[in-house]
């Protein structure tokens, strides 16, 4: 048994070699990205044929108004399932085994954000392609296709590091998968649904300084092929630093784990 | 059994601890402990539940940092060169750490590929004949017998050929042939002259498969040396003359591999 090499600039490979283990975990039980759009999707439906005939959004097309509130709950609930994947791993002993091999530490918990940011990517382009057949049209160019998808991207990063945190320290199963509720609910009390202005003063003022708000607006100016305005800042801003204080945390909870 | 260790050694022990202490909060597990391991010997870290074995155990292979003394694996302090010693060892802990939803060929290609070996395929190839499971290589360890996945684990542990291996209890939950069939491994990675640092709860085990056996109690190691050497340490034994009775296990083991006319005797 001979090593073709050795040292320290193997983060990247062995990141690269446990990203396709989860991959293939996931590949085996696809079940896990059609749960994850299903809920978003019947919510979709919901809102579009039972309830989007009683609501006023200003907008007559009511899926298209919709979607971007959707793709945020897709990713909201599709991360509870890397924080499962990282519990299955430290429940099984598998954790330690990697922590115990000369390879770069922190390309274990990297392989769970990367699988997770895959995973969740496609499970919002099933829900994409749903909303396509119930009347979705975007005249949207590559470009604003791409700041969509790179917004996407950098909220699911932003959220999979938060759920590194009950991936690592939760007890039971049931623990894991509690945190994302809170994150699913986030967008009923947005513009996700309907207009802020809508709303009663304390729910709007909360409504209209939360992440969601100016995320969704940003993707629905995208798709709408509107001036992105301050709101795209706004957006970006939040995804940033929720991103590094998520990341803080999750090393510093990883950090006392294995000291 | 070897008595290999009695030898006097030209290079350093392959592990070296002094003075280990740690204590998760209040609760002092590790009180002190001193251990010295020669190389290529297998030694049995003997003691009941909760003596600190498994603490040891992950201190020494860099899962835990202790909270006072020094060890040393392979030359290499785990305190201050913790990746240099992360590259001499490999750990099977407590719970079998295989991957259920690969297969076994996989999870040996996934081990091999981390330790960036040239070809994993060969060396999975050939660790799935040495441990008995080509047949089942194919197979998703999630369908393996807990001695197959004992087996495999063990396996993992081999690739890229690590001078010092950590078992932490091998065999706690096994069934009877599963737990020969793990003796017969550890005894075989002896034979490839890795170091091995072994935990048990069982006596018998510390009798089987160790060159050394230390006996750790109440955080320190009270008791350390081969087995005929500790056995000086009690009184001279008494010799009387007792039927040799069968043991439950020599009959488990005879019935269950016997032929299928005894199994279905009894079922009639």
């Amino acid at each position: 048994m001979t090593r073709s090499s050795s040292g320290l600039g193997n983060g990247l490979g062995d990141t690269v070699v446990l990203v396709r283990r989860s991959l293939t975990h996931i590949l085996r039980s696809p079940d896990t990205i059609i749960t994850t759009a299903i809920t978003p999707v019947a919510m979709m439906l919901l809102f579009v044929y039972v309830f989007g005939g009683a609501l006023d959004t200003g907008s007559d097309d009511y899926v298209s108004y919709l979607l971007p509130g959707i793709l945020l709950i897709t990713v909201a609930s599709g991360i509870s399932y890397t924080a499962y994947r990282l519990f299955m791993d430290m429940q099984g002993g598998i954790f330690e085994r990697f922590q115990s091999m000369p390879i770069a530490r922190s390309s274990v918990l990297w392989a769970h954000v990367v699988t997770s940011v895959v995973a969740n990517l496609v499970s919002v382009t099933i829900v994409v392609l749903v909303a396509l057949g119930m009347g979705f049209r975007s005249g949207a160019d590559v470009l604003a296709w791409i700041a969509v998808v790179g917004i996407v991207a950098l909220f699911t990063l932003a959220l999979t590091w938060l759920a590194v945190i009950p991936g690592l320290t939760a007890k039971s199963v049931d623990g894991v998968s509690g945190f994302s509720y809170p994150l699913i609910f986030l967008p009923f009390v947005s513009s996700a649904f309907v207009p802020t202005g809508s709303m009663p003063g304390p729910v709007r003022a909360f409504a209209e300084h939360q992440p969601v708000t100016s995320i969704v607006d940003t993707i629905r100016s995208l798709f709408a092929e509107q001036a992105v305005g301050t709101d795209v800042w706004v957006a970006l801003a939040w995804c940033v630093g929720l991103l590094a204080v998520a990341y803080g945390l999750a090393m510093a909870t990883y950090r006392r784990r294995i000291s | 059994m070897t008595t290999s260790a009695t030898l006097g050694r030209a290079s350093g022990p392959a592990i070296s601890v002094r003075g280990l202490e740690k204590a998760y909060g209040e609760l002092q597990v590790l009180r002190g402990v001193d251990l010295d391991v020669a190389q290529g010997d297998i030694v049995a870290l003997l003691g009941s539940n909760g003596a600190g074995k498994t603490t040891a155990v992950k201190i020494l292979s860099t899962l835990l940092k202790a909270d006072a003394g020094t060890a040393t694996v392979d030359g290499h302090d785990v305190g201050s060169e913790p990746a240099s010693v992360r590259g001499s060892i490999s750990l099977t802990g407590q719970f079998a750490a295989v991957d259920e939803i690969l297969t076994g060929r996989e999870n040996l290609l996934l081990v091999g590929r981390l330790r960036h070996l040239a070809d994993p395929g060969t060396v999975a190839d050939d660790l799935l004949a040495r441990f008995s499971l080509t047949g089942a290589g194919g197979r998703r360890v999630a369908t393996y017998s807990g001695g197959m996945r004992r087996r495999l684990d063990i396996a993992m542990s081999l690739i890229g050929d690590p001078s010092v291996i950590f078992l932490d209890e091998p065999t706690t939950g096994l069934d009877p042939q599963a737990r020969l069939e793990v003796w017969d491994a550890v005894k075989r990675l002896a034979a490839g002259g890795a170091t091995v640092l072994l935990t048990t709860q069982y006596l018998d085990e510390a009798e089987q498969l160790a060159d050394r056996i230390a006996i750790l109690h109440e955080g320190r190691i009270i008791a350390e040396g081969t087995l005929a050497q500790l056995k000086r340490l009690f009184p001279p034994t008494e010799v009387t003359y007792v039927e040799k009775q069968p043991t439950l296990e020599e009959i488990f083991l005879a019935i269950t591999s016997g032929t299928n006319t005894s199994a279905s005797a009894k079922e009639n």
